[in-house]
């Protein structure tokens, strides 16, 4: 018995030792590690610093040259050329070349993503440069090559097959352990071709719960906490042991209409919907911060905003009044009815984001006011997409980001021209669609983005009801936190510890 | 022998019940297995569907059930895990790391558990009706009625926020285990202190007991010779049952602390319809509480050997 306690409490001494010698900044986030495959947990590796792409985004969401040194496209738009950054080494010390990203590349072609739906004719290495060539023009292939998924790793990371066996990235940070599914750890990579991280070495946690995380950052056990739930957000920060940060995100909460539906194929019933949301109302009590959604991206992607855009009105009245134009009455339990059928919908969403449930209760309550009954089917997050695809959707409710690249064209086009899995469904807009295609050609400018964007709005293919945002808690030892609204990065780089020059 | 015996059949058996019915129960879960299998892998809200198409084509999915159970069952004889349908890594891998990490957590619990549970619940059965045991069944009635989450929750406020004594969840080192293994052995603790103080207060009103004190033997010296063993066979038999709650228990336990163990990684295999991993670690766990079970019977049959005879 004495010998046990004797071992337990010298257990608890070496381990407090430990961590007194090495100081690791240790950052916690629910992002859950599957494997090396950037496929996979490519965001994670990304936002610690140990993977890059050839192209980078900056805060702002503009393209900056990464692991390439710029871009140059031929005049019909066909070959595009990224000419490799001389003097880049990997982690395992072997040198960065046109061939070894051509490898990276195509691998990446072959797994799910954006690269295997591009035109891609073939990706080639010539004088030090990567030469893609396209079977039609795609002006935002730089940005297709800024996401995760098309990371640039060693040689030696693959297998025959192009399945990763290790990641060998170039990043300021270099992997010194990596155990799926909760963590990893890293350290300061002295080779790296830019300028050098501050902090030496770091680990990352996935911790699913959203209380635990924040207790983690109160406790001092984490020094950057990211997505913290809204509760406990106002409780850190109304502390004095973290600073909490926010950001909006491009990432919007929508409903998505089945405009293939007998119900809701008029616009004008559509409009009813949207008529009918209290965002105001509905963003204080459930997601607690100012997020009314006008339209589909919020004033942090300036190119994809129209800020004369009317505030959103909530108008049960007027919502009526639209419904009643098209035929429906109000039956004996207030629910509309017309040919004998009742304004009856199925709203499916998930409970992977805790606030979608809560929302669809909202939305339930709300829309039973103006006559419209929904059932809330919630469910795995795949039977939107499945729905979609066999045309059993009815009503989705869903949080969609559009900067996986840094440019929305690219989800825009996969979303709304004229239908995808994450966004309209038996809806299409001629005009839309010439104007996104054209732009993602590299054709047109502000005012086709703004035309677009207002037949997004007037169209209501889909609802958008709140924009995201970010929140992390940073402990006060650290200086020059910040967060990255495209969500690429943890900001290790700007990161220093405060009593230490 | 015969036992030995028994018992090997009776993993045999438990093995192929367990694939069986896990193989069925994942076949018959509603929903596409292709599009979620894409869903975990890629991140809910990425998946569309040409990623379906191409893991439905990668993994050959959607072929009749009774040649896959064949193979699965094939693949078991050779010792054959295969790989995880999510991270494409090998299976045994996968739980090798896992259960580690669960079966330390588990073995510091039950220890913490029998330090705290049985000596409270013994010292309590010898004084039927003192104010240890009346308090005693207040706090372990309290401790079982509250669920393992919120326990967990409370003692990282308490213990890591307030006080500042020990991390608040994570693994790695020594410190990491205390608060996990606290809230595991709390639950354990309060149904084992029970067990204990009602076999003890039977046993110290049980004639043989009179006996023993009547022929002059002093109060530590009855219960060292004649109380502790008889109080240890339904402990043992009940640390057994416990091994069900610690499962239960470690489950939960291990998303509050962010403990990358077995109860977590089966909960996420499940919604990801990963079923290489799903049957394997039921098959492990099967295999384990029969392993237990068996350990449990030989340390109680050493103990009382009246059964063994009859």
């Amino acid at each position: 018995m004495k010998k046990l306690v004797a071992a337990l409490a010298a257990c608890l001494v070496l381990a407090g030792a430990a961590q007194a010698s090495e100081r690791r900044l240790a950052v916690v986030a629910p992002f859950e590690i599957k494997g090396p495959d950037p496929v996979l947990s490519g965001t994670v590796f990304q936002r610690m610093g140990v993977a890059e792409t050839l192209i980078d985004a900056g805060l702002d969401g503009r393209l900056r040259p990464g692991l390439a040194l710029n871009w140059t496209v031929s005049a019909d738009g066909l070959v595009w050329t990224f000419p490799i950054r001389p003097d880049v080494r990997f982690h395992d010390g072997s040198a960065l070349t046109a061939e070894a990203a051509v490898r990276a590349l195509r691998v990446a072609r072959t797994k799910p993503g954006l690269l295997e739906k591009a035109p891609i004719r073939s990706i080639e290495a010539a004088g030090g440069a990567v030469v893609v060539r396209l079977f039609e023009p795609l002006a935002v292939l730089p940005a297709f090559l800024s996401e995760y998924r098309a990371q640039i790793l060693a040689p030696a990371s693959y297998d025959d097959d192009g399945r990763v066996r290790e990641l060998i990235g170039t990043g300021p940070y270099r992997l010194t352990s990596l155990t799926p599914p909760l963590s990893l750890e890293v350290e300061r990579f002295d080779g790296y071709w830019g300028a050098p991280a501050r902090i030496g070495r770091a680990s990352y946690r996935a911790v699913g719960r959203a209380e635990s995380r924040a207790l983690l950052a109160e406790s001092g056990d984490a020094d950057l906490v990211f997505n913290l739930d809204p509760a406990s957000s106002a409780r850190l920060a109304a502390g004095t042991a973290v600073e909490v940060l926010s950001a909006p995100i491009p990432r919007s909460l929508i409903v998505k209409l089945n405009a293939a539906h007998p119900y809701l194929a008029d616009s004008r019933a559509r409009q009813a919907l949207s008529l009918a949301i209290d965002r105001d109302g509905l963003s204080a009590a459930v997601l607690r911060y100012e997020a009314t959604a006008n339209q589909l991206l919020p004033p942090s992607v300036p190119l994809w905003h129209d800020a004369d855009a009317a505030a959103p009105a909530h108008d049960p009245k007027a919502a009526r009044a639209l419904l009643e134009e098209l035929g429906w009455k109000a039956g004996e339990d207030g629910i509309l009815t017309r040919d004998g059928e009742r304004f009856s919908l199925e709203l499916t969403t998930y409970p992977d984001r805790p606030e979608l449930p809560l929302v669809a209760a909202v939305l339930e309550q709300l829309w039973r006011q103006v006559g419209v009954e929904v059932k809330i089917h919630s469910t795995n997050s795949s039977a939107i997409p499945e729905g979609h695809q066999n045309g059993t959707l009815e009503l989705a409710l869903f949080a969609r980001n559009f900067a996986l690249v840094p440019d929305p064209v690219g989800t825009l086009l996969q979303d709304y021209a004229p239908t995808g899995d994450w966004g309209a469904m038996g809806w299409r807009h001629d005009r839309f669609e010439s104007l996104i295609r054209g732009l993602a050609r590299g054709d047109g400018g502000a005012e086709a983005r703004l035309e677009s964007l207002r037949i997004l709005q007037r169209e209501l293919p889909v609802i958008p009801v709140a924009w995201y945002r970010q929140t992390a808690a940073v402990s006060n030892r650290l200086s020059g936190a910040r967060l990255d609204p495209f969500e690429r990065d943890f900001g290790l780089d700007s990161l220093r510890w405060k009593d230490e020059r | 022998m015969t036992a030995a015996v028994f018992r090997l059949l009776q993993a045999l058996l438990v093995a192929l019940f367990v694939g069986v019915t896990t193989f069925v129960m994942m076949r018959s879960l509603p929903g596409d297995m292709a599009w979620r299998i894409a869903a975990h892998r890629y991140g809910y809200d990425l998946v569309d569907a040409d990623a379906v198409r191409l893991v439905r084509e990668e993994l050959a999915l959607g072929g009749p059930a009774l040649p896959a159970l064949l193979q699965w069952l094939g693949d078991m004889v050779r010792l054959e895990f295969g790989t995880s349908l999510v991270s494409g890594a090998p299976v045994v891998d996968e739980i090798s790391h896992q259960l580690g990490a669960s079966l330390q957590l588990a073995a510091v619990a039950l220890l913490l558990s029998l330090l705290l549970g049985p000596p409270l619940g013994i010292t309590a059965g010898l004084r039927p009706g003192g104010s240890l045991d009346r308090g005693l069944l207040l706090l372990s009635t309290g401790l079982r009625a509250l669920p393992q989450f919120l326990l967990g929750l409370v003692l990282i406020l308490l213990v890591s926020v307030e006080l500042g004594w020990l991390p608040a969840a994570g693994y790695g080192t020594g410190a990491h285990f205390v608060l996990p293994a606290l809230t595991l052995a709390l639950g354990l603790a309060a149904l084992s202190a029970r067990i204990a103080r009602d076999a003890t207060a039977a046993v110290a009103a049980s004639p043989y007991y009179a006996f023993a004190r009547q022929k002059g033997l002093g109060d530590s010296q009855v219960f060292w010779r004649h109380g502790l063993r008889n109080v240890s066979v339904p402990l043992l038999t009940c640390l057994g049952l416990q091994f069900v709650t610690l499962v239960e228990g470690v489950v939960v336990v291990e998303s509050v602390f962010g403990w990358p163990g077995i109860g977590h990684g089966l909960v996420h295999a499940i919604f990801g319809r990963d079923v290489p991993m799903v049957q394997g670690t039921a098959l492990v766990m099967g295999l384990a509480f029969v392993l237990v079970n068996a350990l449990i019977d030989a340390a109680v049959r050493r103990l009382d050997p009246r059964g063994a005879a009859g």
